[in-house]
C-alpha cells in the first residue's frame, strides 16, 4: 500500500512512476500502519472462509486467518470491532465476536459498550446455525463472563420463534440456554414452561401448544406428522420410518427452503423451475450455471442467461448505465476451479462480474483468459495469461478496467505486474484509467489476497453483488486517502449500522407486543371460562366430575 | 552421435511449486496421424469427439511401454513390453508380460458424467504404469537384448524379494517432495503436448506425446513413475526455486501499448531460449545412440541410450519419430550415479559379445572382478553358476 517508505514485495524498486505523498499533519507512522492492517483485515475477512483453497490447505487458511485476527485485535481494538460494520461474510463476523467476547479484559468500560450493541446488531443478521456454532466454541473455550451471557440472551430473545430453533437446533439451544444459565421463562412467554419442558424433559408432557413442538412429537410414531416439520428434521423420521426418498421429496416441497429445493433438485435429476431460477442471487445464480454440464447449459442458453442478466440488473440497481466504458479481465484459468469444498467459486465470481459489469457498464468489453467468447460454456482450463490479456483490454481505451482473478499470474509470471507498473508512464492524450483488481481467493502466506502490482488497488471479493461497494473501499488501498478518513469512514458505517440495527428492533417490539397483546386478549379468555367450567362442576357428583376434568385437561 | 530433434515443439512459461519446476512444450499443431491407442484413452469425463485418425491406411497408434491394461487379446492384465505402434482402429497387440493380480491399480479413470445410472467401469478405463524401477531395468535388458523372460523372471523376483540391498533406493513420484502438489496445481495449456520436469532445477523427466488430449490423459501418471535417489534428494533439500519473472527494464523508451506488447514478447523469447540453452541443455545436447526398434507408416519406434559418463548428466529412454525425424514421442528417465554405472558395465559387456575375458580387459580388470561388479550390480541372473559365458 502506497502512502509510506515500505518496500514493496511485487515487482522491482519501481516507484518512481509515484511521487510520494506529502505527509499530512497529525499523520504519524503508526496511523499508516493502523490503516494498512486494517485493510489486510478487511481483504482476509471479505474472502477467507478457512476452507480449503486451490493451492493451500485448510490448516494453513485458519492458521493464516487466526493470526491476522489476533494480531489486528491486539493492536487495534477498536478498529478491529468496527469492522463488524462492514460487508465482511459470516464466518470473519462470527470470528470477530468471539474474540472480542473472549479478550473483554482487555477493553475499557466505554469500548465494551460499543463491541457490545455491534456485536448485537452483526448477531441478528448471522444465519441461526452459526450464532449457535459461536455459543459452542464460547462454550469450549470457557468464556462465560456477563457480557456473553447477556449477549446470549438478548440474542435468544429477539428470535421470532424459539419453537422452530427447538426443533431444527434442539442440542445448540439446550447447551445454550444451559451454558448462559437463562431461565426457561425468558423464553417463554406465555407458553408456560413448554420450551423447558420439550428441550429438557420430553417425555413429560402429553402434548404442547406449539404447533412444531407438538408435531415433533407426534412425528416419533406419525407419518403424517413428518410432513409438518421442517425438512432438515423431517428428513431423519422418514428415514426411520422407511419414507421412500422421492415421495417423501415430494410431499415435503412447501416446507423446503428455496435452497433445499435447489440442492434436492440437482441430486434427483430433476430441474429447476424458471421460477426459482429468478430468485436467486446473481453469484448462487452463477454457481448454480456452472454446475450444470455444457449439453444442459446450452440447452437451456436463453433462461438461463435471461436469469444472470435479471439478476444482475437487481444487484446494479439504480447505478445501471453509469459507469462508462469498462474493460474486464476475467481469469478462468485451471485454478478458478477453487476446491473441493468451494467448486468453481472463483470461477462463479468471475461469470457473476461478468453480467454485472455488463449491467453497470455504458459499453463493456471482456477479456477472458482462455479466449473464451460466449460466458455461459465457462469452465476452468487452462493456465492465466493475465499480462497479454491486461494489454488487450488497455488497448480499448475504457474509463474503467476491472481485473478478476486469484493473482497468480502464470504464463508467463509478473507480466501483469511489469505491464500495469510501465503502462502509467507510456504518454497518451486522454487516457484516465482506474484500474481495480478484485481478488476471490484469500493467499495464506501473504495474510492478504495477492496482487499484481502495489500501484493498483486490490480488493478482496465473495460476492459479485458487492463489486459497487468494494470499489468504493478500494480507494482506500490506493494510497491516494489519508488514515484519518479511512477512520471517518469506519466510523460513518458502524453508525449507520447501529441505526438499521436499532430501527429494526424497534419494528419487531412493535409487532411483538401487538400479537403478545392478542394473544393475551385470548389468554384472559380461555381464563374465564376455565372458571366457568370449574364453578358448574362444583355442583355435580364426584363421578362425573372426574370425567369432567379429564375432557377439561385433554383440551388445555 | 546425435541429438534429439524438437522441432516443433516451443517451450512454454513455467510454473513452479516449492522446488519443483514443470515446464511446458508446446505444439502449434499436433502431430498427424500418431494417438494413443483408443483403448487406452478411457473416458475423461470430457466431451471428446470421435478422433479420426488421420493417414493413408488410418494412422497409427502407440502403446508406451509398461503400459498395463487388459488387453482385448485376453489373458488378463499385462504390460507391454516396449513402446508399440499399431494400426490406428485396430486393436493393440503388443508383446506382453502378464502382471499378477495383487498390484494395485495406481490410477482409476472416473466415469463420465454424473447423471444416470454409472456405467459398469469397463476394463479400457483403467490406465496404469508399471514401476518405473521396472520398467527401467526393462529398458535395460531391451537395450542390451536380453529376453524377455529374464525380464519377466526379474521383476517376479523383485516384487516377491523386494529390491536387493545393493539396489539404491527408488521412490514412487508421490513420495517426492513437492511433486504431487506441482503436478496438482499445474494449469495445463490447451496446446500443450510435452513437459520437463525439474527437481531443484535438475531435469529428472521428459515426457512429450503428439497431441494434447493424450497429454491430458496422460499427465497424472508422472506422479506415478518411480524416481531414483538423486531426484528425490534434490527435491527433499531443495529451497523454492525462483519463478524467472518477466521484466520489462525501466520502461523509458515505451512509447505506446504497442512497444509495450513487443517488449513483453521479447520477455517470453528469453524466457525460451534461454531455458532451452541452460536448464534443458542436458537433455538436448547430442551423445545419444540410437537403436531403431521398428517403424511403421512413416514412424519410427527408438531407444536410445548415453554415452555413459559418470559424472554428468545421462538420461536414457524412448522416443518415436516422423518421417521428418521429428519428435512425436519421448519419456526419457534420468539416471542416478550407480544406474550409470550399470549402464556402463552393460555397455561394455555388450559391445565385448558377453565375453567376460575380453570385457574385463577392455574395462582394465580381471575377470573375477568383473563378475563380482555383475553379481552387485544385480544381474547375477544372467550368470551361469561357475562364472561361465552367460547366456546371451
Amino acid at each position: 500500500m502506497e502512502g509510506g517508505p515500505a518496500v514493496n514485495p511485487v515487482g522491482p524498486v519501481g516507484a518512481e512512476e509515484h511521487a510520494e505523498p506529502e505527509e499530512a499533519v497529525g499523520d504519524t507512522r503508526s496511523d499508516l500502519v493502523a490503516a494498512e492492517d486494517l485493510l489486510l483485515l478487511v481483504n482476509a475477512a471479505i474472502t477467507a472462509t478457512g476452507q480449503r483453497e486451490f493451492r493451500s490447505g485448510a490448516a494453513e487458511q485458519r492458521l493464516s486467518l487466526a493470526f491476522l485476527h489476533e494480531y489486528v485485535q491486539v493492536n487495534h481494538r477498536s478498529l478491529y470491532a468496527a469492522v463488524l460494520a462492514l460487508d465482511i461474510n459470516d464466518h470473519n463476523a462470527a470470528l470477530i465476536a468471539e474474540r472480542l467476547l473472549r479478550t473483554a479484559r482487555e477493553a475499557t468500560p466505554e469500548q465494551k459498550r460499543t463491541e457490545g450493541r455491534l456485536i448485537a446488531a452483526r448477531l441478528a443478521l448471522l444465519p441461526p446455525q452459526r450464532v449457535y456454532r459461536l455459543f459452542r466454541a464460547l462454550r469450549t473455550a470457557g468464556v462465560n463472563n456477563r457480557r456473553t451471557r447477556a449477549v446470549q440472551r438478548d440474542w435468544l430473545a429477539a428470535r421470532p420463534d424459539l419453537g422452530l430453533d427447538a426443533v431444527k437446533y434442539r442440542r445448540e439451544l439446550k447447551a445454550a440456554v444451559r451454558h448462559a444459565h437463562l431461565p426457561a421463562r425468558v423464553l417463554d412467554t406465555g407458553r408456560a414452561g413448554e420450551l423447558g419442558d420439550f428441550l429438557f424433559r420430553p417425555g413429560a408432557r402429553p402434548r404442547y401448544a406449539h404447533p412444531l413442538l407438538d408435531a415433533h412429537r407426534r412425528a416419533h410414531y406419525e407419518q403424517q406428522a413428518v410432513y409438518e416439520l421442517p425438512f432438515t428434521v423431517a428428513e431423519g423420521f422418514a428415514a426411520r420410518h422407511g419414507i421412500p426418498r422421492e415421495r417423501f421429496l415430494e410431499r415435503i416441497a412447501p416446507r423446503m427452503t428455496r435452497l433445499e429445493k435447489l440442492r434436492t433438485a440437482e441430486a434427483t435429476g430433476g430441474r429447476t423451475a424458471e421460477q426459482e431460477l429468478s430468485e436467486l442471487p446473481l453469484t448462487r445464480l452463477a454457481l448454480y450455471v456452472l454446475a450444470l454440464p455444457r449439453a444442459e447449459r446450452a440447452a437451456r442458453r436463453t433462461v438461463l442467461t435471461a436469469a444472470l442478466r435479471a439478476a444482475a440488473r437487481r444487484a446494479a440497481g439504480p447505478a445501471a448505465g453509469t459507469w462508462g466504458r469498462v474493460s474486464a479481465v476475467l481469469d478462468d484459468s485451471y485454478s478458478s476451479y477453487g476446491s473441493g469444498v468451494k467448486r468453481r467459486r472463483p470461477l462463479a465470481v468471475a461469470l457473476a462480474a461478468h453480467f454485472l459489469l455488463e449491467a453497470l457498464a455504458a459499453a463493456y468489453r471482456p477479456h477472458w483468459t482462455s479466449g473464451l467468447t460466449d460466458p455461459l460454456m465457462a469452465h476452468p482450463v487452462g493456465p492465466t495469461p493475465l499480462g497479454t490479456r491486461i494489454l488487450d483490454a488497455l488497448a480499448d481505451s475504457p474509463a474503467r478496467l476491472v481485473i478478476v482473478s486469484d493473482g497468480w499470474d502464470n504464463a508467463p509470471p509478473g507480466l501483469a505486474g511489469e505491464v500495469l507498473r510501465l503502462w502509467r508512464g507510456i504518454p497518451a492524450p486522454g487516457r484516465a484509467t482506474a484500474v481495480v483488481h478484485v481478488n476471490p481467493v484469500y493467499d495464506a502466506d501473504g495474510f492478504d489476497v495477492r496482487r499484481l502490482a502495489p500501484s493498483v488497488p486490490t480488493v478482496g471479493i465473495r460476492d459479485a453483488e458487492d463489486l459497487a461497494a468494494l470499489v468504493e473501499i478500494a480507494r482506500f488501498a490506493e494510497g491516494r486517502t489519508r488514515p484519518a478518513e479511512l477512520r471517518a469512514y469506519l466510523d460513518r458505517r458502524s453508525e449507520r449500522f447501529l441505526l438499521a440495527h436499532e430501527r429494526r428492533t424497534h419494528d419487531r417490539r412493535a409487532r411483538d407486543r401487538l400479537t403478545h397483546d392478542r394473544s393475551a386478549d385470548g389468554e384472559r379468555a380461555r381464563e374465564r371460562d376455565t372458571q366457568e367450567q370449574r364453578a358448574r362442576e362444583r355442583g355435580k357428583p364426584r363421578g362425573k366430575r372426574n370425567d369432567d376434568a379429564s375432557t377439561e385437561g385433554g383440551r388445555g | 552421435m546425435s541429438g534429439l530433434d524438437m522441432t516443433g515443439l516451443t517451450t512454454g512459461p513455467a510454473q513452479v511449486w516449492g522446488g519443483i519446476r514443470l515446464v511446458p512444450l508446446l505444439r502449434d499443431a499436433p502431430v498427424a496421424g500418431l494417438r494413443l491407442h483408443r483403448d487406452l484413452r478411457g473416458t475423461d469425463g470430457a466431451q471428446e469427439e470421435a478422433e479420426e485418425y488421420e493417414g493413408p491406411c488410418g494412422g497409427v497408434s502407440y502403446v508406451p511401454h509398461a503400459f498395463v491394461a487388459d488387453w482385448s487379446g485376453g489373458g488378463g492384465p499385462g504390460a507391454s513390453y516396449g513402446t508399440r505402434l499399431g494400426p490406428g482402429g485396430g486393436p493393440a497387440e503388443p508383446v506382453r508380460i502378464p502382471v499378477s493380480a495383487h498390484r494395485r491399480p495406481v490410477r482409476r479413470l472416473r466415469d463420465s458424467g454424473r447423471r444416470g445410472p454409472r456405467r459398469p467401469s469397463r476394463a479400457s478405463d483403467r490406465l496404469r504404469f508399471l514401476p518405473l524401477q521396472v520398467a527401467l531395468a526393462g529398458y535395460l535388458s531391451l537395450h542390451f537384448r536380453g529376453p524377455s523372460v529374464a525380464w519377466d523372471e526379474w521383476s517376479r523376483s523383485a516384487v516377491r524379494n523386494g529390491l536387493s540391498p545393493r539396489e539404491e533406493a527408488a521412490y514412487t513420484g508421490t513420495s517426492v517432495p513437492g511433486l504431487g502438489e506441482a503436478l496438482r496445481i499445474f494449469e495445463i495449456h490447451p496446446r500443450q503436448c510435452g513437459v520437463l520436469l525439474y527437481a531443484a532445477d535438475a531435469l529428472a523427466a521428459a515426457f512429450v506425446v503428439p497431441h494434447p488430449a493424450d497429454y491430458r490423459a496422460l499427465h497424472g501418471t508422472l506422479v506415478e513413475d518411480l524416481y531414483g535417489e538423486l531426484v528425490y534428494q534434490y527435491a527433499y533439500f531443495a529451497r523454492p526455486v525462483p519463478a524467472f519473472e518477466a521484466r520489462l527494464g525501466d520502461g523509458r523508451h515505451l512509447r505506446s501499448l504497442a512497444d509495450l506488447r513487443a517488449a513483453a514478447r521479447n520477455a517470453e523469447a528469453a524466457w525460451r531460449r534461454d531455458h532451452d540453452t541452460v536448464l534443458a541443455a542436458g537433455l538436448l545436447t547430442g551423445g545419444y545412440r540410437f537403436e531403431r526398434v521398428y517403424t511403421m507408416d512413416g514412424f519410427t519406434v527408438q531407444r536410445f541410450l548415453p554415452g555413459f559418463e559418470p559424472g554428468r548428466e545421462q538420461h536414457i529412454g524412448e522416443l518415436i519419430r516422423d518421417h521428418k525425424g521429428r519428435t512425436a514421442y519421448l519419456k526419457t528417465f534420468r539416471l542416478s550415479e550407480a544406474q550409470v554405472r550399470r549402464g556402463h558395465l552393460l555397455d561394455a559387456l555388450h559391445r565385448e559379445d558377453w565375453h567376460p575375458e575380453r570385457t574385463a580387459a577392455a574395462l582394465g580388470t580381471t575377470a573375477e572382478e568383473l563378475v563380482r561388479r555383475i553379481t552387485s550390480a544385480g544381474f547375477a541372473s544372467l550368470l551361469k553358476h561357475g562364472a561361465q559365458r552367460p547366456q546371451a
